[in-house]
């Protein structure tokens, strides 16, 4: 039950991807191409999902626990830290060179080599990064 | 040129917040695209593995079902040369999994959450895009 309702989110989640056009690369670098061939449209896939979340997640929260699950996994952590920026300014680097971030890549898949290439690239980047990082706790653990 | 579609764009975003929200109510999980891919790539095949399964693989029929509604396939169109894919993906991989996040999990349930990493996040990663494409549109490339 708790994985045909997944199969049936993730369906409408890329239908949202397509319909948005989050899933043309093409349109997402004209949204980053400010001082060219801009195109705002992506804005206004912001907006939407924003607004339906906002409103939507301040409801789900108030039923105290989720449907199938006992309890809502929410991230806790409040600080801002190097990872996170360089992290962050790492991904904006690499969505900008691919027009791919990963909800975008994931309901075109099946649409092409480029698509494929990319999630590949993309998964061995997460496969990395979670090397590194457990290298990093490793090396802190043997000073300490 | 891409077509500004303001409305379409804005019915998408919705149709996304729409099942953000559902997963969060059943499932009581944050649909972050990275971090369900991340949890994906295990091997212990557990219920926490078969729920993201089932989201990944409704992603990836997706276009089968608009196929089905609307009678086209969705446009896409890419850009750039397989080299810049495949560099681009990995950093994508490296800095999404630093981050903990990407446009979907800090973006869209981190900033309706008005957490302050994920706006953070946000705004660096949109400022990052911007000023890199600038640099590869405008000042490389042109």
């Amino acid at each position: 039950m708790k994985a045909l309702l997944a199969f049936v989110f993730g369906l409408v989640f890329g239908c949202g991807i397509l319909i948005s056009g989050m899933g043309n690369p093409a349109k997402v670098l004209n949204f980053f191409d400010i001082a060219g061939t801009w195109d705002p449209s992506l804005a206004f896939v912001m907006g939407g999902a924003l607004l339906v979340t906002a409103i939507g997640y301040r409801l789900v929260f108030r039923m105290g626990k989720p449907l199938l699950a006992g309890y809502f996994s929410l991230p806790t952590r409040q600080d801002l830290d190097v990872r996170l920026i360089g992290g962050s300014a790492v991904f904006g680097i690499g969505w900008a060179l691919t027009g791919f971030c990963p909800g975008g890549l994931v309901p075109v898949l099946g649409l092409g080599t480029a698509p494929l290439m990319t999630g590949a690239a993309i998964l061995a980047g997460i496969l990395a990064a979670r090397w590194m990082i457990q290298l990093s706790y490793r090396k802190a653990a043997v000073q300490a | 040129m891409t077509e500004f579609t303001p409305l379409l764009s804005f019915a998408g975003g919705m149709v996304i917040g729409l099942a953000t929200v559902a997963l969060m109510a059943v499932h009581g999980r944050i649909a972050g695209i990275n971090g369900i891919l991340n949890g994906f790539l295990t091997t212990q095949f557990n219920q926490d593995w078969a729920w993201r399964a089932a989201f990944l693989a409704g992603m990836i029929v997706s276009p089968l079902v608009l196929l089905g509604v609307t009678g086209q396939m969705p446009e896409i169109s890419v850009p750039s040369a397989t080299p810049l894919l495949l560099i681009g993906g990995f950093l994508t991989g490296i800095g999404t999994t630093y981050a903990s996040g990407c446009t979907s999990g800090h973006g869209v349930c981190g900033i309706s959450r008005l957490s302050a990493r994920s706006i953070v996040a946000t705004v660096t990663f949109m400022t990052a895009a911007i000023a890199t494409v600038f640099l590869t549109r405008h000042v490389f490339g042109g």
